[in-house]
């Protein structure tokens, strides 16, 4: 039996809003305290906590947050250093960040300024998603509730370090969650992502060094350090470790956020959470563990699979953000799959060719696979054509728009098969499973 | 990508409103001096709402010479966010959501209705009032399927969705309402349905206590609780406050100092143990009402004595399921809701579970309450 998380070592302790947003309250949950004792220990032990925690980044990538850091220039030169939040979630699936700005801010806004610090930046934007226009109020009102407090400002928490925190919003571009175009954006610009290198840390936003980083990240920087390395490291396996807000969607009994510790078995998560799959766990006919843009995975491989980045990795999936959609087995998958094709061909963003052409190209493809009329020769064309796309874009865009689709080859191709035949043969393309 | 363009019909006169020119103002003072080009998709966003949920050409060139912009790069932020409508939007403007987590939840069963009630996408109702578009995904996938609805009050977020709450919600709005935002079900937000799995732990939210020093810290900084006010006060919304009276928030939410080590040992108890001092200095209010003393003396065991129970629905946030769990529980009438003490709602939330999110004293059901029982008091005499 897999030991659950407790609600003591949950970092969002407000993740649902039952409780107050506001400063008070976030302080009776432990934001902000002993806050100016960690800038007090100077930037490099802030670097090296984080580093020692192993704490990987929550945007989709599961880069090392504190190697992020240590990317910085180590002095400030003639250029001001930025962080910049990344808090455009657009990820199909995902839904975390949203919490974590309208029901726990003050978390955000002190792991902001603790970030901040570490790297040298007096200024802070958090690029909040255009749609999240409750959410980004919300966090416009923590920042003034912050700065009348003297906790950011001049003389952030009686630190002698001056700290400036603004709250930038896009407008509805899923690219801009890529952290070139998320520059790009802010200043003013389209959402089109830049060449590395240079890297941001070189020359990110208005050509200063920056760093980029997800809520998330950013978020359980302060209670990590408030509570000790060794307390974080507890959860998780090695390499994977911590806590991480999983959303849960599809087809559950109840769908909904959790934080639990890494390396939870993915069933377990399912089961003691969010209800169950809708008709019982043997109803299960694949699951998407990290956002739309991870091949998703069948039933033989989710009754056993633990969340985390190493382990998913191994099945030639990913954890990205946590973002499990469950489908069973009413569902017509090759239609789920072709919805996200749609997607990422409507979310392109236009500059590469690849990505371009080849969305709509296999958006094109997918819808005909959806109702069987295509060739089966095309299967592993459309495999060759993602795979073309896959790694000859600027962003990832083009990555993410082929690997939902080699999954589907991958581990569905008998049903494109079968619903090709079907077709031909004029029988039903496609009879729902009871539920 | 998708080809968007401007509309072709272009208003002849257009000027951004003066309250929309300050506000754009305070964004233009987020960036450095030389950035102000910064300040362009915020600024577009408020003058689309200035200009009734459209962006027309004269607004983006006003745009352009204000953040001193060539023409074409305004032109080119607006057709490349879907956010900004290029072409007029009925006055509720409807974006559903049909993105893959949200199909699963049955977002096609949302279109369909949309499309019999409004039209084809993109069309406007012959009133005006109407109009809809499925966009991608929207970020509440754990409460799909949702819509997001803009009109002149704000964007609102209607999430848990079926075909026949969200016509509710269409209808209520084109009668001139305004329908609650948030799950269309007893879920308050993200939590699972039915009462959080997690994070119910009581007294979790523990006040405050002493932390000696950060673990592994290499410089023993001492912790001081005031360290940014020099005069160890706080600001809290009533005011500024004396560190010795803890919170004014609600003193039931605070939960006593039960000697619990919650926090990993980092985070130690409060030195004093007894009764804490906010208990005998409320600040400015009566003290509430004892839990343990008061019994609610407003529910009625055996059923509807008083003639015709009243329609608790009237009241914000009760709907028929909550209607009926408080008949079940023997509430029927406003008088009695606007009669309750935080001890009541405190055995009410007990009885009804999915109550417990906070909705009674969110949506201030007591208040509702008294102000209903009054208007039906002067009918009757009347």
């Amino acid at each position: 039996m897999v030991k659950l998380l407790e609600d003591k070592d949950r970092i969002f302790q407000n993740l649902y809003g039952l409780d107050d947003w506001s400063l008070d309250a976030a302080r009776d949950r432990g934001a902000w305290l002993g806050t100016a004792a960690m800038l007090d220990q100077g930037k490099d032990w802030l670097i090296d906590q984080v580093k020692s925690s192993g704490l990987r980044g929550r945007g989709g990538a599961g880069f090392p947050t504190g190697l992020k850091w240590s990317f910085m220039p180590k002095e400030v030169g003639n250029r001001p250093h930025y962080l910049v939040v990344n808090a455009d979630e657009s990820e199909p699936g995902s839904c975390k960040d949203r919490d974590i700005l309208r029901h726990d801010p003050h978390l955000l806004i002190e792991g902001c300024l603790v970030a901040s610090f570490a790297m040298q930046a007096h200024a802070c934007y958090i690029y909040v998603r255009g749609e999240y226009i409750q959410e980004r109020n919300r966090l416009e009102a923590a920042i003034k509730e912050a700065y009348a407090a003297g906790l950011v400002g001049k003389n952030a928490c009686g630190t002698g370090w001056d700290f400036d925190i603004y709250m930038h919003h896009g407008a509805g571009a899923y690219i801009c969650g890529e952290e070139t175009a998320l520059l790009e954006s802010l200043e003013g610009k389209k959402g089109q992502p830049r060449l590395k290198p240079p890297f941001p840390a070189g020359a990110g936003l208005y050509g200063c060094p920056t760093t980029v980083n997800n809520v998330e990240s950013i978020a359980v920087v302060p209670t990590i350090l408030r509570r000790g390395v060794d307390w974080w490291t507890q959860f998780g396996r090695d390499n994977n470790k911590g806590t991480k807000v999983f959303s849960i969607s599809g087809h559950v009994n109840k769908p909904c956020n959790i934080e639990e510790a890494l390396s939870i078995p993915m069933k377990t998560l399912l089961e003691e959470y969010a209800g169950g799959v809708r008709g019982g766990w043997d109803n299960l006919k694949c699951v998407i563990p990290g956002g739309s843009s991870v091949p998703l995975l069948p039933k033989e491989i989710c009754d056993t699979v633990l969340m985390d980045f190493d382990a998913l990795r191994e099945h030639q999936s990913g954890l990205g953000t946590a973002a499990v959609i469950v489908m069973d087995k009413s569902t017509d998958v090759i239609k789920a799959i072709a919805r996200l094709s749609y997607f990422y061909k409507h979310e392109s963003c236009g500059q590469c060719t690849p990505c371009r052409e080849g969305t709509g190209w296999m958006w094109r493809v997918m819808e005909r696979m959806v109702k069987g009329e295509a060739e089966t020769s095309e299967i592993d064309m459309l495999l060759e054509v993602s795979k073309q796309v896959e790694g000859h874009t600027i962003c990832a865009l083009g990555d993410a728009a082929a690997w939902p689709i080699q999954g589907l080859i991958r581990h569905f191709r008998h049903e494109i098969e079968e619903r090709i035949d079907n077709y031909r043969a004029n029988k039903p393309i496609f009879v729902q499973a009871a539920e | 990508m998708s080809a968007r363009r401007l509309a072709i019909r272009q208003p002849a006169e257009f000027a951004l409103s003066a309250k929309a020119k300050k506000e754009i103002g305070v964004w233009v003072k987020k960036y450095p001096s030389d950035r102000q080009r910064s300040a362009l998709i915020p600024a577009m966003w408020i003058a689309q709402k200035d200009a009734g949920g459209w962006l027309p050409e004269l607004a983006l060139r006003e745009l352009g010479d204000m953040l001193d912009m060539a023409y074409i790069r305004v032109y080119e932020v607006a057709t490349f966010y879907t956010m900004f409508n290029l072409e007029p939007v009925g006055t509720h403007y409807v974006q559903m959501c049909g993105t893959t987590p949200c199909w699963l939840r049955g977002s096609d069963e949302l279109k369909a209705m949309l499309t019999r009630k409004i039209g084809p996408q993109r069309s406007i109702t012959a009133d005006g009032k109407l109009s809809w578009l499925e966009v991608e995904c929207l970020g509440s996938c754990s409460n799909a399927p949702m819509v997001q609805i803009s009109n002149g009050d704000g964007d609102h977020y209607y999430e848990d969705l079926t075909a026949e709450s969200l016509e509710q919600v269409l209808d209520a709005l084109v009668a001139g309402k305004k329908p609650e935002q948030g799950p269309r079900n007893s879920r308050f937000s993200s939590e699972p349905e039915g009462g959080a799995m997690a994070l119910t732990t009581k007294n979790l939210s523990k006040a405050r206590g002493t932390m000696k020093k950060l673990p592994n810290a290499e410089k023993n900084t001492k912790i001081n609780y005031y360290e940014w006010d020099p005069k160890h006060r706080r600001a809290t919304k009533g005011g500024w406050v004396d560190p010795a009276v803890k919170s004014s928030r609600d003193p039931k939410k605070r939960p006593a100092n039960d000697g619990k080590d919650l926090t990993g040992g980092i985070i130690e108890d409060e030195p004093k143990k007894g009764k804490p001092k906010r208990a005998t200095k409320p600040v400015g209010k009566k003290p509430a009402v004892e839990a343990k003393s008061a019994k609610p003396q407003v529910l009625y065991t055996d059923g509807a004595t008083d003639g015709v129970p009243d329609d608790l629905k009237l009241i914000k946030g009760i709907g028929p399921k909550f209607e009926g769990e408080l008949n079940a529980n023997g509430v029927y009438y406003f008088r009695q809701i606007g009669a309750w003490k935080v001890a009541d709602v405190k055995v009410v939330e007990e009885k009804i579970k999915s109550l417990a999110t906070g909705r009674v004293k969110r949506d201030d059901w007591v208040k509702q309450g008294r102000a209903l029982a009054k208007s039906a008091l002067k009918k009757g005499k009347t």
